[in-house]
């Protein structure tokens, strides 16, 4: 195996006390002192401080903006070409077969695109950019010196703005570059729980001293990828991976709120990405089987890979979980996973297969905590 | 108090065989959320997996230390999982066993072998 990467925060979570984990090739903080549980309710009742700089972030380039939007717009279902300067959103890699090669985040800061893409795909993404983008004349920079760092929750704001009052106009997925700590930062006021908050991109040498004038806040404390996991789960949100791969289209994920009317069938700037002739059918005819919160009945959590039956007896599997875990906020367990289309109406009732016993699971709406962005 | 490998502790009170996991044990696992208890009354062979415990982690089992039948079960755990992270070694007890020979219990560990075994 190959050696493990470290963030630029290393040293801090040591000394913070955190439980390193092997993460997308990274030693990574999956819990410091507090506990997952705990981790979890301070993020949600005040705010968390994540190192997310993992993932991967990547700059696009050309000599007119609008052609570089328009290049990317060949890789990715969604309109790019129409999102406003100082404006983020999300977005899907798609492939031939209409499956979805990663997830990210398109942000339009001016003279250049800011991606930011999930670790385990990033060497990937940026080979599928370089192939698809550099001959369209547009120049691909993957940044490895700057940090990413997530603050989360509703103390976010103030804990931020306690270093820059700026970042309080901003509002969700709005994306600025501000001056934090005699540095510039890169901050778009979005994240991956379910709560109001930022993500900030900073030089890797001066990601330690951002971290500690946030921790040393009151409001903040550090949060592993544990409490990130059952986070971004309870606000409904996809683990690349697990919720969605190659295999699942955008149908069939419940992600076609990320294809806007432009990139449809019909739509000005129709297809013209990978498996759109996959992708754009299905919106009108429906996937198969699809991506639905499911909320199981008892207390034992309901874990990734357990099977989903129509009855309590007899049958053969008709889906499956691909997220479960136990839910603080919800208090009890929670879940998202892959049900025949004909099945996924809220309040139906499915049995999940848990160590040999089927127990009962409700079909349920997704997110399974509000989402409390700041529009 | 006694120790396993499989780091439950066990105490006698009253001549039956109480059973639960060590501090070092509920540390590893994790917040637990959920506790899932054998009917009292079930007899039990060594090494039966007789109660699943799921911290927000993963699953785990926790097994019979010995042969007997459990007599009595702490189903406040079931309401309250999270006692297993609170009180380890005391209130958060799983289970009580009524054992032939309670000499079976020499040969577990004492307290200063367990402490060596965890390191």
């Amino acid at each position: 195996m190959d050696e493990l990467k470290r963030t630029p925060l290393y040293d801090l979570h040591l000394a913070l006390g955190a439980k390193m984990v092997p993460f997308a090739g990274y030693d990574m903080p999956v819990q410091y002192k507090l506990g997952v549980m705990k981790e979890h309710l301070h993020t949600r009742a005040a705010a968390g401080l994540f190192d997310v700089s993992h993932m991967g972030q990547v700059i696009l380039r050309g000599d007119d903006p609008k052609a570089v939007a328009l290049a990317l717009e060949t890789l990715v279902p969604v309109s790019v070409a129409a999102l406003a300067e100082g404006r983020q959103r999300y977005g899907l890699f798609t492939n031939d077969q209409g499956g979805i090669e990663d997830d990210l985040m398109i942000a339009n800061r001016g003279d250049h695109l800011f991606l930011v893409v999930n670790a385990a795909c990033k060497e990937t993404d940026v080979a599928r950019l370089r192939a698809g983008l550099e001959p369209k004349g547009v120049s691909i920079e993957y940044i490895e010196d700057r940090a990413l760092l997530a603050l989360q929750g509703p103390g976010a704001e103030a804990a931020l703005a306690a270093l820059n009052p700026a970042v309080a106009e901003m509002r969700f997925m709005d994306v600025a570059t501000v001056e934090l700590m005699g540095v510039e930062a890169w901050v778009s006021r979005s994240g991956y729980t379910g709560e109001d908050g930022y993500e900030i991109s900073v030089p890797e040498g001066a990601a330690v001293a951002l971290a500690e004038a946030l921790l040393a806040q009151e409001a903040v404390d550090a949060i592993g990828l544990g409490a990130r996991d059952s986070l971004r789960l309870e606000a409904g949100l996809c683990l690349y991976g697990h919720d969605i791969d190659t295999t699942t289209t955008p149908a069939a994920g419940n992600l076609l709120w990320a294809i806007q009317k432009v990139r449809r069938a019909d739509g000005e700037r129709a297809g013209g990405f990978p498996g759109a002739d996959i992708i754009l059918p299905e919106i009108a005819s429906g996937a198969p089987s699809v991506r639905v919160g499911l909320k199981p009945e008892g207390r034992a959590p309901m874990r990734e890979g357990i099977k989903l039956f129509e009855n309590e007896t007899g049958g053969a599997p008709v889906g499956r979980i691909t997220s479960g875990g136990f839910g603080p906020t919800v208090g009890g367990p929670v879940a998202m996973g892959y049900v025949p289309s004909e099945r996924a109406t809220p309040g139906t009732r499915l049995y999940g297969e848990v160590r040999g016993k089927r127990l009962p699971v409700e079909v349920v709406t997704l997110p399974h905590v509000k989402q409390s962005y700041k529009r | 108090m006694k120790f396993t490998e499989e780091h439950e502790w066990l105490r006698v009170e009253d001549d039956l065989v109480v059973v639960g996991i060590t501090s070092h044990a509920a540390e590893q696992l994790g917040d637990v959320v959920f506790v899932e208890l054998p009917e009292a009354g079930t007899t039990v062979s060594k090494d039966d997996e007789v109660v699943v415990i799921e911290s927000v982690k993963a699953a785990s089992d926790i097994l019979a230390p010995v042969d007997g039948e459990i007599v009595e079960v702490n189903e406040a755990l079931v309401d309250d999982p999270g006692k297993v992270n609170e009180d380890p070694e005391g209130d958060a007890w799983f289970f009580k066993l009524k054992i032939e020979d309670l000499s079976v219990l020499d040969e577990l560990m004492d307290e200063a072998a367990y402490k060596k075994f965890v390191g």
